[in-house]
This record gives C-alpha cells, structure tokens and sequence, in this order.
C-alpha cells in the first residue's frame, strides 16, 4: 500500500501536502496538550511496532504480496490522533531510508495508512462495541473487525488515488504519465486483495493484541469511557 | 503498566528476530512496481513516472545491503532494517515524547 514515486501525478501528491500539512501540525498540538508521560512507552512502541509489522510480507495466490499495517490495534490503544504522529514517523522512515513508499508520495501516504486507517479503525471499534465492558468478548471482535474494515478502507482509497491517475495526466500522445491503470483496474485490485486476505492478517493481529490488553492491562487503552468501564468490571472481581 | 510495556517491547523484539519471514513472499505488489517491470506489462513506462521514480535512492531500498544478492545479506539487511526501523521510530518518538509529556 505504499505508493511509490511517480505513480501519482503532481496534482494528487501536491494536494496530499496540502491536506498532510495541518493535519500533522494539528495532531502534533493535541499530543503536546495531551500526552502523559506514561503514554509515552506506548507511543514510541506504537510507531515502532507499525513500522516492523509492514515488513512482514505475505504472499497470496496469484502472485501479489502485502502486508498488515497495525493501523487499527495502534488507534485503538494510543487513540487516532496520536496514531497520525505515530504512523507517520513509521512510513517517513520507511520512505527516505528503505525507499518503501516514494518521497512525491509521503503525505499520500500517510493520509491513506496513517490517517485514514486509525480514525477508520478507531470509530469502527467504538460503535461496535457500544456499552460493553472493557474486558467482554464483543469487544474484541469489534477490534478485529475496525482491523478488517480500516485496511479494506485504505486500501480502498490508495486504489482510488492510483486510478484518477489517467484521467488526470496524459501526455500529448494519449499515453499515460504516471500510474497507467485507470479506476476500473486499480479499485477492484487493491480492494480484493485485502478484503480477501491482508484484512484478515489485520483483524487476527488486532484481536490478538486486543484480547492481550484485556488479560494484562486495561488502563492503557484510549478513552476515559473505557477507563470508566474498566472500574465498573473490575467492582465484582474485587468484591 | 510497566509490566504490559515490558511485554510489548519482548513482542517487538520476537518480531524483528522473525521479520525475514517476510522475505519469504516473492512477487509484486500492486502499483509498487520496478520501471522494468512495468515496461514488461505495458510496452512501456509512463514518463512522468519514470522520471519521478528516481527521484531519491534510498540507503537501504527495500530493507536490503545495494549490490548483495546473497541470501545471507538479505536476511541480515532484513533484521538490521528491522532493528533500525525500531530504534529510530522508537527512540525518536521517546524522545520527543518524554520532552512533551505533561507530568
């Protein structure tokens, strides 16, 4: 899912700047206003573990590969906006470092992976759980499920990005200038591969971390309403 | 909390040890093609991406040492990225963290 350089044209990239830009001073402000120095561990482990996990490569039928991004257990645990600043710093150095995801196509990007993805995630896991209890098993599937939806979604919009490519950008000869497939080729492509297996890698992996979280520590998780529930659950344990 | 960070930090480390598990997968991706590649499937590249694609080189493209084939290269490339990758996202991250951090 990390674009390379030159498959966007400069409209696409450029307006990702422009979008990128105050989203990341945005998110920078609310993690200086918000950040406890507790979080902090968690923070720094949240870019790390995004970064390490997108280099675990799966193979599936038909020749392709991919990989799980750890966007939605990530949002799920530090919340979306600390998500950006942490799955950004993942994908920056990803691209100037190990040239995966090109440097035209960083802010791209990280709007699709590390914006995108963990609101996605982290709204999806909020309405599914509801009012339930921190450490129920509802829980978990709706962690597992906003991993499923949020991949499928990003990937979604990285195949929207690549197929308005042709029709904003060819040259005089008719042929396309940057990525060549349109729409109707790059949509299916990238959605199908990870609604019919990297979604799946994203949903177990999410569910795993998630169920971990509720055996060990509850209170790292994001959101006083969790913190509250946590209390509520814990009151008959303690009794 | 300590506890639980400890334990995710033992995670990533297991996850760097196995990472050049995901050497195993061979094949392209898509819309993460080489300019060869591309030129095997359409007969030719689009020029603005042939130009834009060598716009940086990075250090260690696709997590690998430049000019080793070897597979003992690879999965030594593979861990070192994964370890770097780690360290710097990490440490950074820490860093700035701790600096920020309201108590």
């Amino acid at each position: 899912m990390h674009i390379p350089d030159g498959y966007l044209g400069p409209y696409t990239y450029t307006a990702f700047w422009i979008i990128m830009i105050p989203l990341w001073y945005y998110a920078g402000k609310r993690l200086s206003a918000e950040l406890k120095s507790r979080q902090v561990p968690l923070l720094a482990m949240a870019a790390a573990f995004s970064f390490v996990i997108m280099m675990f490569n799966l193979p599936i039928p038909g020749g392709s590969t991919g990989h799980a991004v750890g966007g939605a257990i990530i949002a799920i645990v530090i919340g979306p906006w600390a998500s950006v600043i942490a799955i950004s710093v993942a994908l920056v150095l990803q691209a100037l470092m190990f040239g995966d995801g090109g440097i035209t196509a960083i802010a791209a990007n990280c709007f699709n992976m590390a914006v995108a993805m963990p609101f996605c995630a982290y709204y999806i896991y909020k309405f599914a759980s509801g009012n339930s209890i921190i450490t129920s098993s509802r829980r978990v599937i709706a962690a597992a499920v906003a991993g499923y939806i949020s991949l499928a979604f990003a990937a979604a919009l990285t195949g929207f990005e690549f197929g308005i490519q042709p029709l904003l950008h060819t040259g005089a000869n008719g042929l396309p200038l940057y990525m060549p497939y349109p729409l109707s080729v790059a949509m299916p492509a990238m959605i199908l591969e990870h609604v019919l297996a990297f979604g799946f890698v994203e949903a177990i992996v999410t569910a795993l971390i998630f169920s971990y979280i509720q055996r060990t520590d509850t209170s790292i998780l994001f959101g006083d309403e969790s913190r509250a529930n946590r209390n509520k659950s814990n009151e008959p344990a303690t009794t | 909390m300590e506890k639980i960070v400890k334990s995710f930090a033992k995670g990533l480390v297991v996850l760097i040890i196995l990472a050049p598990l995901g050497l195993l997968a061979v094949g392209e991706t898509f819309g993460e093609w080489s300019n060869e590649e591309i030129h095997e499937k359409l007969g030719f590249v689009p020029q603005g991406l042939e130009r834009l694609s060598s716009l940086w080189v990075a250090p260690l493209a696709d997590y690998a040492f430049p000019n080793d084939e070897s597979q003992t290269g690879a999965i030594t490339a593979y861990i070192l990225s994964g370890i770097l990758g780690v360290a710097i996202c990490g440490g950074l991250l820490y860093y700035v963290g701790k600096k920020i951090a309201k108590n």
